[in-house]
């Protein structure tokens, strides 16, 4: 079986906590010998999962906890995001998501709702599992060229 | 992982210098003081956002909102000095298409 060490993390679902996730994060990136902009598009990517989460899952109770593990192999990190809270409308979610047009009118536009967007964005393999509670489950992998899924819209960092 | 905002006020123009982290937790905040602002009548509306090293799709909602406030009331909304990472997101999103936003930092880091 292939090696790897694995953390864990398990936090109150509360926002103040998504700070401290994107530390751990940044230490473990830095370890494992990521780009400074790798590092920055990860605690992105965790940041978004985590807010998700913590105002999704839990917003019937207004408590609850979120796992997170960090399984570091030697080519890649996986980062697993799981809450017990309520689950969504996944079919609904993705119809929401994708960029804005710059034609849309601006009365229109979204004010939320580009959290998963831009974790497949940042990230190179991104599950969703949905059946008990949510299950976010992201890979990146070490020396990948910068995601460039449409040329003209994201720039690769010099 | 904090975040500060203060706010010069000047003749029908008010910046808003914000520095630290903009997430879940600290967005509510820059909502408070910015929202106020973009509802006056023909303000010009900046924010600066030189000494913002983090910001997510938090921020993101903040600023669409803050740009519809602005349209309604004849105001402008304009960001300033965005640091690479940062004007990236908005890249990624599409919204440097809707906003305006001037005088990246190029190479800006913490």
């Amino acid at each position: 079986m292939e090696r790897f060490d694995f953390v864990e993390l398990k936090i109150p679902a509360e926002a103040e906590y998504v700070g401290v996730v994107r530390l751990t994060m940044s230490g473990i990136a830095n370890r494992m010998g990521f780009s400074y902009e790798d590092i920055e598009d990860l605690k992105v990517a965790v940041s978004e999962a985590i807010t998700n989460a913590v105002t999704h899952a839990y917003e019937e109770t207004g408590q609850g906890e979120i796992t997170v593990g960090f399984g570091i192999y030697d080519d890649r990190l996986e980062i697993m995001i799981a809450d017990r809270g309520n689950s969504f409308n996944m079919q609904k979610v993705r119809e929401e998501i994708g960029p804005y047009e710059p034609d849309e009118p601006i009365e229109t536009l979204r004010e939320g709702g580009f959290g998963l967007f831009l974790i497949e964005a940042l990230m190179d393999e991104v599950q969703i599992n949905n059946n008990y509670g949510v299950i976010v489950l992201m890979k990146k992998y070490l020396s990948e060229k910068e995601v460039d899924f449409d040329g003209d819209q994201v720039s690769t960092t010099q | 992982m904090n975040l500060t905002v203060n706010v010069v006020e000047e003749n029908e123009k008010s910046v808003l210098n914000v520095s630290g982290e903009i997430d879940a937790y600290t967005a509510p905040k820059l909502k408070e003081s910015l929202l106020p602002l973009t509802k006056k009548e023909n303000n010009k509306v900046e924010v600066n956002l030189e000494k913002v090293t983090y910001m997510d799709s938090t921020g993101l909602g903040v600023f669409v909102s803050a740009l519809k406030s602005t349209k309604e009331n004849n105001s402008t909304l304009t960001l300033l000095n965005l640091q690479d990472r940062v004007f990236r997101i908005f890249k990624i999103t599409g919204l440097d298409e809707v906003i305006t936003i001037r005088a990246a930092i190029r190479g800006g880091n913490e």
